[in-house]
């Protein structure tokens, strides 16, 4: 399994033709206490760089983008009844939603956790 | 981008007298009305439960701290807000509303009357030098408008906030019911503290010269009663109490009784006018307003925020102004205008969030009941 990071801080998890997707830790500490998350059904298509959910917190909502184009085939169920979850397990329990990958040469220009380590601390 | 969108780069925003203060104390500053102003330190769920539980302090320094002051200051006022300034009492606070012409909220406001002919007003940092513009064009000459730029506020709210400030101030809590202020003298500055506040709960707001404010922020956060709160908690907590925000809520587009603030038209000034917007108003108040601002309770756990359409079946009735998740509820909710034939308490609307309809129910405001101390004490 390897995991990738995006410029508009969603990490993504690969195995083989498999991703599982969800928002970074730095993310969830800048969004603040999120209140509802809204992830997409079994069967949607998503699109790299395209909104694939939403994230709000008290303050405001932000949309979350698919890091690959494929299919979804599981929403993170758990989000709807505790979306704090993404606030104290952002990359693990937290997870927004799986999908299939439709051209896993997409992942080429993301980030490993280094990168994103250095692309963080650049943004402060 | 082209050499003249360069040069037009944005101002830096100001700093407040508390910005060392605001960081070191680990608030995340973001540019509000100007300035650069903390929108959370721990976290607004946190910062919300605490004003509602303790106290908080609030820096609202970005407002506007004005005297206007000279022979006849009140009826020269009266010209532009339909308060009955006559009855104001020395020492006694109103809310307020500057009006323009046509009948349209320039601001919201609260007016102290401090002498025979002066009156302390406070008004919305981002609409303050519109409004001083506004006032020293329709003021007459002998009426005098002086802009405190020198001094800071301090809101400190919460239900222990009586109890802490008579601890730095005694006697203060017995001294002040809500809507009263006060001068005193105190860490060697004059303070100015009014019963007053923008998040339900009892509180106070606090005018200090600047360079005192680190001091009187310092002394207020000795007390482990209190802990500063941000923009983002003050705008969940005034949502909570019903309370609207300009420039959202209201706007120059925007009449006091569409507003829901006909309450700050005072009996006299119904029956006399005489006041800017006076002809448009008046026979709003008599025939009612076509469209009203209304609470809003929605269904399930999705927020509704500024500019969601409000439709009832396939029509669209209205719009939210704001809205957000309630800390204290657990569940969002909305201030919006609605048509006024759906705009009585229970009148079941769906709200338009990204393509899907929430269900939502006009409800009484505020959503969580005020804990002002009409009376004075802690």
């Amino acid at each position: 399994m390897t995991r990738y990071f995006t410029t508009d801080h969603e990490w993504i998890e690969v195995e083989g033709t498999s991703a599982t997707v969800g928002i970074t830790d730095h993310a969830q500490e800048q969004l603040g206490d999120i209140v509802f998350v809204e992830v997409p059904a079994a069967g949607t298509a998503v699109a790299k760089g395209k909104e694939a959910a939403v994230v709000e917190s008290v303050k405001a909502a932000s949309d979350v983008y698919s890091p690959i184009t494929g299919e979804v085939t599981e929403g993170n169920a758990a989000l709807e009844d505790d979306p704090a979850l993404v606030n104290t397990a952002a990359e693990t329990d937290g997870w927004f939603f799986k999908a299939t990958i439709a051209d896993t040469s997409e992942l080429a220009g993301l980030m490993n956790a280094e990168a994103y380590a250095t692309f963080c601390a650049d943004l402060d | 981008m082209t050499e003249a969108a360069t040069m037009e780069a944005k101002a830096e925003p100001l700093l407040l007298p508390l910005d060392s203060w605001h960081r070191e104390k680990g608030g995340r500053m973001v540019e509000f009305a100007g300035y650069a102003m903390p929108i959370q330190y721990e976290g607004i769920m946190a910062e919300h439960e605490w004003t509602r539980t303790s106290a908080s302090l609030f820096d609202v320094s970005h407002m506007g701290q004005l005297t206007v002051a000279g022979p006849g200051a009140g009826a020269a006022l009266e010209k532009l807000l339909p308060a009955d300034l006559g009855a104001l009492k020395e020492c006694r606070t109103r809310y307020s509303l500057l009006l323009a012409q046509d009948g349209g909220i320039l601001d919201d406001l609260l007016i102290t009357r401090t002498g025979e002919d002066s009156f302390r007003l406070v008004v919305n940092g981002a609409t303050k030098h519109d409004d001083i513009a506004y006032l020293r064009a329709n003021l007459p000459e002998e009426v005098t408008l002086a802009y405190h730029d020198e001094m800071a506020l301090i809101a400190l709210q919460g239900p222990l906030a009586a109890s802490v400030l008579d601890d730095l101030l005694p006697g203060i809590a017995e001294a002040l019911p809500f809507m009263a202020s006060a001068s005193r003298g105190c860490a060697d500055a004059h303070l100015i503290v009014c019963r007053s506040g923008y998040t339900g709960e009892d509180g106070f707001e606090i005018a200090v010269p600047s360079d005192k404010a680190v001091k009187l922020a310092d002394a207020l956060l000795a007390d482990e009663r209190v802990k500063p709160a941000g923009l983002g908690a003050r705008d969940s907590l005034r949502l909570e109490a019903g309370l609207p925000l300009y420039g959202h809520d209201m706007t120059a587009s925007i009449d006091p009784v569409s507003a829901d603030l006909a309450f700050a038209i005072s009996k006299r000034r119904r029956e006399q006018g005489g006041f800017a917007g006076a002809e448009t108003i008046l026979p709003l108040l008599a025939e009612g307003a076509p469209s009203k601002r209304v609470g809003l309770a929605i269904e399930g756990r999705a927020p509704a925020r500024e500019g969601a359409t409000i439709m009832a079946g396939e029509r669209v009735v209205g719009v939210v102004t704001s809205g957000g998740h309630s800390p204290t509820l657990g569940r969002p909710i909305a201030m919006g205008h609605v048509e006024a034939g759906l705009a009585a308490t229970g009148t079941e609307l769906q709200i338009d969030v990204r393509g899907r309809k929430l269900s939502a129910t006009v409800a009484p405001l505020p959503f969580v009941p005020h804990n002002y101390r009409r009376q004075g004490g802690k």
